[in-house]
């Protein structure tokens, strides 16, 4: 850990799990659609238009807010953050600034040496400006188009104190939170754009670097890295680190000045009278009684409930759709050996391939811990059945018939072990010598005549009875 | 007037009646007309003619104006900037009052963006004043009135933002109604200081307008700043027998034209024959209205006005620029210096280190005029005084001094900041010109405010006058 880096972030989340935009009735399901055909006047700022607030986005907003154990304002208003940029409309964007949704809150993550809280700032509420399309890059670009598809989609912009001490940190951060978002089931991760990041970072004494709209948590690392390099190597050259704000190259990995403390904008913010002001504070209790069980608590009771070792249980509650595969076969097959075999097996198998873990049917895995427990398969054949499920589909049952793949039954293993020893009189010669050694040249013998499909431990103990016998 | 027009209607021929007034607009000097929608009209009333509909205006014409939507009809808020824009959506009074069978005959002259008080600051020129044509009509509805006024359309819609349907109604001897804020919904209704502004009737006769707010009132769910209507025509000749006015002492004495104080008291008398008794109330923050009105509309038309940026509607150069080059010759080249003048006072008024000094005060300097009414309405039913200090004012002989244009908006602002109704309707001449009667009712009390007018009306000769043809 670099004990002089100073992180902060914040976070656009998409609410993309709502159906309609946060101040009209335009869908929120516009991506893969032409450009610009979902809009109406209120989306487009039309002249004369109004907003209308969709009370689900703040009822989402709150669900998150009370999930970061936030406070949650007892009313909330909108304000406008006027500004010019041809991907907004009306000239200003609709956002909070005082009385926002949610305040004070912490998230609990694994830092570079142990458990950390993260306070979180606050958690407010916007509306997401339109996308511009440039014609090759953003500086050399002739000419740039606008699509308004993404204007007014709900926002809930979560911004955190400056406590992460390195880009892993804020990696670790901005998983956890994008886990308990998905939890809430509020926010689609996989969606192109759902997640944007402006990243705050400083050496300890010097000035702050402003780094806009990273759109991967990968890209955030690595915009991190850059500045924390960068910023070091000011630092040594005795040259100042100046605020700012800078744009974050993914093709390049660099990050880049677009805009100087001096040429910060005022965003003249005053409230919307447009939006009256919502008391929300009476809506609190239900929305905290209906949450689900988020990461952390889901992670002690898969540990106590399943009997499954930590680390297991952290990686089956990372993803909540993972987490309830695992409770669905847990259900309906021997829970420790699920956690394995979920936990470690199916998840790298599902990762090694960029799949979901709706990609496997829980069936499929309850069919093959079942196989394991009663002994009628060995592991490499377990393996062997949910990489070809993956690679070519099928079911257990049937994959395990075509390729041959149960254990071998004692009599077939008996047999091959009694031809090896026949054919093998030099090594039993070693072996009776004093050799041990000797006797894996047996068993490696046993294993080929059997395809593998014999238990070794068992191969070596029937070894040694017939050696003993002969 | 308009229940026996459409009696008329019926029995003759709407298309005639429209026709005859297309013939009056084309060669009249009013320029009280914007755009006329001739063709749409005129089918529409032939199909009236061959089938007449039901509804509360059926078959009547009305004239709107040029910064109310209107689906397939150009709405520029008499803006250069805004040259070209045709709607594709009705506000929501328009669809009101197609509903009831109303005929939308064209779009009416008004100050730029609303901003003014006598309709000369519009790209279609100067309207003029019916009952002298040197004289400015008022505004910003100037448009509006001058065509009721001048019988060129039997009722139309203006909106109010700091008096701007008043101001007109008194200068050209007519009835217009700003409503309680929040009665008739502002959808479509282009923004200039969205928390001060009502679309609100200018018609002949109290009654009309009563009859215009039937149909225009009520909760919109597309406006979630309108509120549910009440009941107009049913009490409105009930008389105000035991009616207690208050006559604020601040309304009178300085700065107001004699004949316009004497014209004011005798219609107090006036009403006190009728039975209603006053007595003198103070609204002692009065002083402070036009300065807090200005600071809190110009803040607010700097962010409406915000996103007339020719990108996707309105004024386009021939060539674009990079777009903050072209933002800014659009907007250099499409307002006019009054918008220019209001647009970087609200900038500047909005700006950090600025916001607390004026802005915040004068929400603060509203919130005491508020509560000045509500105070003096404890005592008092409704309040009566000068819709404006002076008559009509000779055309260009205040357009270079916006102070002495500002200062004329001394009785109606106050009004717009407590968001109470008020209707100004004519109670006498100065020379050729008439003067208006503001009475002003509690939040939501139209029905009282518009009975107190009606009884006036009705004892009085001055409604009945009209201008020579002109």
């Amino acid at each position: 850990m670099e004990t002089d880096v100073i992180i902060g972030l914040e976070i656009h989340v998409q609410l993309n799990k709502l159906n309609s935009k946060m101040f009209c009735g335009c869908s929120t399901n516009y991506h893969n659609s032409e450009p610009n055909s979902h809009t109406c006047p209120v989306c487009l700022g039309l002249p004369g238009s109004l907003p209308v607030l969709n009370k689900k986005a703040v009822e989402y907003g709150i669900r998150v807010g009370l999930a970061l154990d936030c406070k949650i304002e007892e009313q909330t208003l909108f304000y406008r953050k006027n500004y010019y940029y041809p991907d907004l409309p009306k000239g200003f964007q609709i956002s909070q600034y005082d009385y926002p949704l949610a305040t004070g809150g912490h998230l609990l993550i694994k830092g570079d040496d142990g458990e950390r809280q993260i306070r979180i700032t606050r958690a407010h509420m916007e509306e997401d400006p339109g996308r511009l399309i440039h014609a090759g890059t953003i500086d050399k670009a002739k000419y740039t188009m606008v699509d308004y598809n993404r204007c007014g989609m709900p926002l809930l912009e979560v911004v955190t104190e400056p406590d992460l001490r390195s880009p892993k940190e804020a990696r670790v951060f901005l998983d956890k939170l994008r886990s308990i978002l998905e939890y809430l089931d509020v926010f689609d991760g996989n969606l192109e754009g759902s997640m944007r990041v402006d990243a705050n970072i400083s050496l300890a004494g010097g000035d702050r670097a402003e780094v806009k709209n990273i759109s991967s948590h990968k890209g955030v690392e690595k915009a991190l890295s850059y500045e924390i390099t960068r910023q070091r190597n000011l630092k040594r050259r005795n040259i100042k680190v100046v605020q700012e704000t800078r744009h974050f190259d993914e093709l390049r990995n660099i990050t880049v000045s677009i805009r100087s403390k001096e040429q910060a904008h005022d965003y003249r913010y005053y409230p919307e009278a447009d939006l009256v002001p919502i008391r929300v504070a009476t809506w609190v209790p239900a929305i905290k009684a209906s949450l689900p069980e988020l990461p952390d608590a889901k992670r002690d009771r898969f540990r106590e409930q399943y009997g499954m070792t930590d680390d297991h249980a952290k990686a089956l509650t990372s993803d909540i759709k993972v987490a309830n595969f695992y409770e669905l076969v847990a259900a309906r097959a021997a829970p420790k050996l699920a956690a394995v075999w979920v936990a470690n097996v199916l998840k790298g198998e599902l990762n090694y391939r960029s799949l979901a873990v709706d990609s496997f049917k829980p069936d499929h895995m309850v069919e093959i811990v079942n196989m394991l427990d009663s002994g009628r398969i060995a592991e490499d054949a377990a393996v062997q059945i949910i990489r070809t499920i993956l690679d070519k589909g099928g079911s257990p049952g049937q994959i395990v018939s075509d390729l041959g793949l149960t254990r071998a039954g004692d009599d077939a293993v008996l047999r091959a072990v009694r031809e090896a020893v026949a054919e093998s009189v030099v090594a039993v010669e070693d072996f009776r010598g004093g050799n041990e050694r000797a006797l894996n040249y047996v068993i490696g013998l046993v294993m080929k005549k059997t395809k593998g499909r014999a238990d070794p431990a068992e191969v070596h103990r029937l070894v040694v009875e017939e050696v003993e016998r002969t | 007037m308009l229940t026996q027009l459409k009696d008329q209607l019926v029995a003759g021929s709407s298309e005639e009646y429209l026709q005859k007034l297309f013939d009056k607009i084309e060669h009249s000097s009013l320029n009280a007309f914007t755009t006329l929608a001739k063709d749409s009209a005129l089918a529409r009333a032939r199909e009236f003619d061959r089938k007449p509909w039901q509804g509360l205006l059926a078959g009547i014409p009305i004239a709107i104006k040029e910064c109310i939507s209107t689906q397939g009809i150009e709405t520029t808020c008499s803006s250069k900037i805004l040259k070209g824009y045709v709607p594709p959506y009705d506000a929501h009074v328009v669809e009101r009052l197609k509903a009831e069978g109303a005929i939308v005959m064209g779009k009416t002259n008004m100050d730029e963006f609303a901003m003014g008080t006598s309709t000369e600051t519009s790209c279609f020129g100067p309207t003029r004043n019916p009952w002298d044509l040197g004289t400015v009509p008022g505004g910003s509805s100037g448009g509006s009135a001058a065509a009721v006024a001048g019988g060129e359309a039997p009722c139309a819609l203006g909106s109010d933002t700091g008096g701007s349907v008043r101001c007109p109604a008194s200068f050209c001897g007519i009835v217009g109604l700003k409503p309680t804020y929040g009665l008739v919904s502002r959808y479509g209704l282009i923004a200039y200081a969205n928390s001060l502004e009502q679309i609100g009737p200018l018609t002949n006769t109290v009654e009309d307008t009563a009859l215009l707010m039937e149909i225009i009132a009520g909760h919109d769910w597309r406006d979630t700043t309108s509120a549910e209507k009440g009941s107009y025509i049913p009490g409105l000749k009930n008389g105000i027998r035991g009616l207690k006015i208050g006559i604020p002492k601040e309304y009178f004495g300085e700065g107001v034209d004699k004949k316009v104080e004497k014209a004011i008291w005798d219609a107090i008398s006036t009403l006190e024959s009728l039975g209603a008794a006053w007595k003198e109330v103070s609204l002692p923050h009065t002083r402070y209205a036009l300065a807090a009105y200005y600071v809190i509309a110009m803040s607010e038309a700097s962010s409406n006005l915000a996103r007339f940026d020719g990108l996707r509607y309105g004024l386009r150069k021939d060539e674009d620029q990079d777009w903050h080059t072209t933002y800014s010759e659009i907007r250099a080249e499409g307002f006019g210096p009054e918008v220019k003048r209001r647009i970087l006072l609200g900038t500047y008024a909005l700006s950090a280190g600025y916001y607390g000094r004026y802005y915040l005060k004068a929400l603060k300097v509203r919130t005491l005029i508020k509560d000045d009414f509500l105070r003096a309405f404890n005592d008092v039913d409704i309040i009566a005084g000068p819709t404006m200090p002076i008559p009509a004012f000779r055309i260009g002989e205040r357009i270079n001094d916006p102070l002495s244009l500002y200062l004329a908006d001394v009785f109606t602002v106050p009004i717009n900041l407590a968001g109470v109704p008020a209707v100004s309707l004519p109670c006498g001449f100065s020379g050729r010109l008439p003067i208006g009667l503001q009475l002003i009712g509690k939040h939501f009390q139209e029905d009282l405010l518009l009975r107190a007018a009606h009884a006036f009306e009705e004892a009085t000769p001055f409604h009945l006058k009209r201008p020579e043809a002109v």
